[in-house]
């Protein structure tokens, strides 16, 4: 019983530093921040039952997305390719078909109301400064406002696909890919999924002329992003291993909270779009999770087998020596 | 030459020209091992094993690792995490191996100290195996660099710059070391050359050494007594097993290490499969950026200690400091002026030297990592003036310290 009691001796002081090393130390380093579930307190809620119809007319009419932003679900292309984009407004406006489903709708309403503000960039984009965000802020059409925006919003939701049907990769596309790359190819239900760059997925390139020209056009995209943004957004390849799930989401949810006076704006996403992204940060940078659950079963029952044997054996052997 | 028969079977052909008769008992089945000892004497058998699965997991990393600046991350977050087959695994095991080899090391280490198993003949014990600990940290700091995160790149800026000896400017060695004036393509190729050949030979020398070591004066026991081991391997061998104070290494040792090393195989498997996180630092999972220093460097859990002597004084006293903290385990067995080879327990003053320096080494551990700031650096501080007040306590307290 000496033998248990030793090691009882170790444990204790092996767990006590690993906590302290581990929990106390980073409960010091980093400050804890709980996530609100993608609520956005701050923002007003949508009072107004939003007409699809009219929202439709605001948005390609007087509301002047499509001056802007593609929405290739109706057939709309962007009305600049990406480079040409970036170069006006810093970075490429994003394709409108899926914001209904992946944005949080009391988000969109603040946004089409007031982006700087929703966007939580205001310390960069003063407009009693003259400091005004590339997206215009919309101050109606001549009737009520809250109303032509709540109808925008519905519109939105029409045309968006169902949230089951938002994979991962669309949700990370649509919401972060305009300004993150992610160099890592990936695999999924066996089929290999190409690098994404701002511009959008880089193809394969018989050509190694066609690929240098594809090359240009994401350092002058990039370029232009650098210069709106004041440094360029990384490469989000491993940062679910560097950052993990709980700090992207709630750094997501509002990069102020980490990061006071980024150039990263709220996105503005709903929680399950969150989900969807965290699942292809996952599915990017930790691509063989699922096999090490199922490895690691096996191994640990094989483990055990052993540690039983080797117990019985050492019964054994010993039987004679007392 | 000698006379050679005709081989009646491939182990009498063996026997004639490897003798393994003989070195099978000399090494095994008639190298004595006292009975009364704890599974602490396992620690030396679970290091083995430890190291092993680092080797083994090494060369697997090694076929497709790139050790290259602008290739070596991605060859490892990439190309062995993600596409080589089981390539996550020897990652996780040889991480997770690097990490807990270094908290059975301490815990060797401590037995050995709480035993007094560094004196009376075993003090080539102990220097070898600190020489082991040496090549291992500098092993496990090489491979730090490898991936080439921020994390290698930013521990490696500031061991290197230890070298410049603070007021001493030596910013020469510093660059001689790098083979550039920050770490870069020179600063990986000889760190890479360093962990996959020269320190992992070293450690294979030493571990002969180490065992060597132990061959005379045979390993300690549970109450530090004195053994007759021929007299007691006499009365094994004449059969009286259950009286004997000795046993076998093979099989009655071996058996027993087993037991433990499969014990600690579902602690370290554990750890492999579901908690790996604390041996690979998340910040290393960025791409090194030379541009971008990060808001905490550290170095691993295992050095804390030693890096937080270095931290709470100015440069030189801390440079100082910190060198004395490396080199100082070498002096235990000539620092330790009694003559008892028992544990601590029995050892009066000593007792309490041996919890307050195992202790004070857990507080330094921690403060280690904490940001130096208010209260922090106040207890490392005291807890860095502790660890060298006890050392020079250690001649004193054992000088007066009864012979039991
Ligand atoms: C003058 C050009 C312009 C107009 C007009 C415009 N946008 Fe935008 N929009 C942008 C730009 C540029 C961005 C990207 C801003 C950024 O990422 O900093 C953007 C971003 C967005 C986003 C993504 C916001 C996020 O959280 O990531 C949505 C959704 C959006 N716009 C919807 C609309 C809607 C709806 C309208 C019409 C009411 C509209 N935009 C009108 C330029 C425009
Ligand atoms: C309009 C451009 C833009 C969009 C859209 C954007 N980001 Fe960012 N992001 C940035 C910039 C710029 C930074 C660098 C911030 C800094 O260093 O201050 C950044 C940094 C980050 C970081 C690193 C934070 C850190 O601690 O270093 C993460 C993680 C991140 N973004 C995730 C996302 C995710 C997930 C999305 C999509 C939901 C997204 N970003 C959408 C511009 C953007
Ligand atoms: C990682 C490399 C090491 C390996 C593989 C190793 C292996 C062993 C083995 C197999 C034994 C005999 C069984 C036992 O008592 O555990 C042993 C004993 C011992 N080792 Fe190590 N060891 C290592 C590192 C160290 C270090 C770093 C020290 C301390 C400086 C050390 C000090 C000792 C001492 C003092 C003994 C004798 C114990 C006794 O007599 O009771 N070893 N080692």
């Amino acid at each position: 019983m000496k033998e248990l009691f030793i090691l009882a001796v170790v444990t204790v002081f092996t767990l006590l530093t690993y906590y302290l090393v581990e929990p106390f130390a980073h409960s010091q380093m980093h400050k804890h921040i709980e996530s609100e579930g993608f609520a956005y307190k701050d923002l007003p809620a949508l009072t107004k039952k939003g007409d699809a119809e009219h929202g439709k007319e605001l948005v390609m009419g007087a509301g002047a997305c499509v001056g802007c932003h593609g929405i290739k679900a109706e057939g709309m292309p962007a009305p600049m390719d990406a480079v040409t984009a970036a170069q006006s407004y810093g970075v490429n406006p994003p394709d409108l078909s899926t914001a209904g489903a992946i944005y949080e709708p009391k988000f969109l309403a603040a946004l089409i109301k007031n982006p700087a503000h929703a966007l939580m960039v205001e310390h960069k984009f003063d407009e009693s400064k003259g400091q005004m965000h590339p997206m215009t802020s919309f101050y109606g059409a001549g009737g009520d406002l809250d109303q032509e925006i709540a109808d925008m919003v519905a519109y939105l939701q029409s045309i968006a696909p169902k949230a089951e049907e938002v994979t991962p990769a669309m949700a990370f596309e649509n919401a972060c890919g305009r300004c993150h790359a992610i160099h890592y190819e990936y695999n999924l239900d066996g089929e290999l999924h190409p690098s994404w760059t701002q511009i959008g997925e880089k193809p394969v390139f018989k050509k190694k002329q066609d690929e240098l020209k594809f090359e240009t056009k994401v350092l002058d995209y990039q370029e232009a992003l650098k210069k709106y943004m004041g440094t360029l957004p990384p490469d989000l390849s491993m940062y679910i291993r560097s950052r993990g799930e709980h700090y992207i989401k709630t750094f997501v949810e509002n990069p102020q909270n980490y990061l006071k006076g980024t150039a990263m704006p709220r996105v503005g996403v709903n929680a399950e779009a969150a989900e969807k992204i965290i699942e292809h940060l996952e599915n990017v940078g930790d691509s063989k999770r699922h096999k090490r659950e199922e490895v690691g079963k096996n191994v640990m029952i094989y483990i055990f087998i052993f540690a039983i044997f080797a117990i019985l054996w050492k019964k054994e052997v010993w039987r004679d020596l007392h | 030459m000698a006379h050679f028969t005709k081989a009646t079977s491939l182990h009498d052909w063996l026997n004639q020209r490897l003798a393994i008769d003989t070195l099978r008992r000399v090494l095994a089945t008639e190298y004595w091992i006292p009975k009364n000892i704890n599974f602490l004497w396992a620690m030396g058998m679970v290091l083995a094993i430890t190291f092993a699965f680092l080797l083994v997991s090494g060369i697997f990393l090694l076929m497709y690792y790139q050790p290259n600046v602008d290739l070596a991350f991605d060859s490892v977050n990439y190309t062995i995490m993600q596409e080589v087959g089981y390539g996550w695994l020897w990652r996780h095991v040889h991480g997770v191996a690097a990490s807990v080899v270094f908290l059975i090391i301490y815990i060797h280490m401590f037995t050995g100290i709480y035993y007094g198993s560094y004196k009376k003949g075993r003090e080539m014990i102990w220097l070898s195996g600190m020489l082991l600990f040496v090549a291992f940290s500098a092993e496990a700091f090489s491979g730090y660099m490898l991936p080439w995160g921020q994390m290698s790149y930013w521990a490696g800026m500031v061991i290197t710059n230890l070298f410049a000896g603070g007021s001493l400017h030596a910013d020469g060695l510093v660059e001689w070391i790098r083979g550039d004036y920050v770490p870069a393509q020179a600063f990986l190729n000889r760190f890479f050359m360093l962990h996959v050949l020269l320190i992992p030979l070293a450690i294979i020398g030493l571990i002969v050494l180490h065992f060597g070591a132990l061959r005379i004066p045979h390993v300690n026991n549970q109450d530090g007594e004195e053994i007759d081991f021929e007299a007691e391997a006499a009365k094994y061998k004449a059969g009286d097993k259950a009286n004997s104070k000795v046993i076998a290494f093979v099989n009655d040792f071996m058996s027993k290490d087993m037991m433990v090393v499969g014990i600690y195989l579902i602690f370290f498997f554990y750890l492999v499969f579901y908690h790996y996180d604390f041996a690979m630092d998340p910040v290393n999972f960025d791409p090194a950026n030379g541009l971008k220093t990060p808001a905490h460097i550290y170095p691993e859990w295992y050095f804390l200690w030693s890096y937080e002597i270095l931290r709470p004084f100015s440069t030189d006293v801390g440079l100082i400091a910190f060198a004395f903290a490396q080199v100082i385990f070498f002096a235990l067995p000539f620092l330790d002026r009694s003559p008892n080879a028992v544990p601590a327990s029995r050892r009066g003053l000593f007792k309490f030297w041996f919890w307050a320096m195992l202790i004070d080494m857990i507080v330094l551990t921690a403060m280690g990592k904490v940001p130096p700031e208010g209260m922090f650096s106040a207890i490392g501080f005291y807890a860095a003036l502790t660890f060298i007040g006890l050392w020079i306590a250690l001649p004193f307290i054992t000088k007066f310290e009864k012979k039991v």
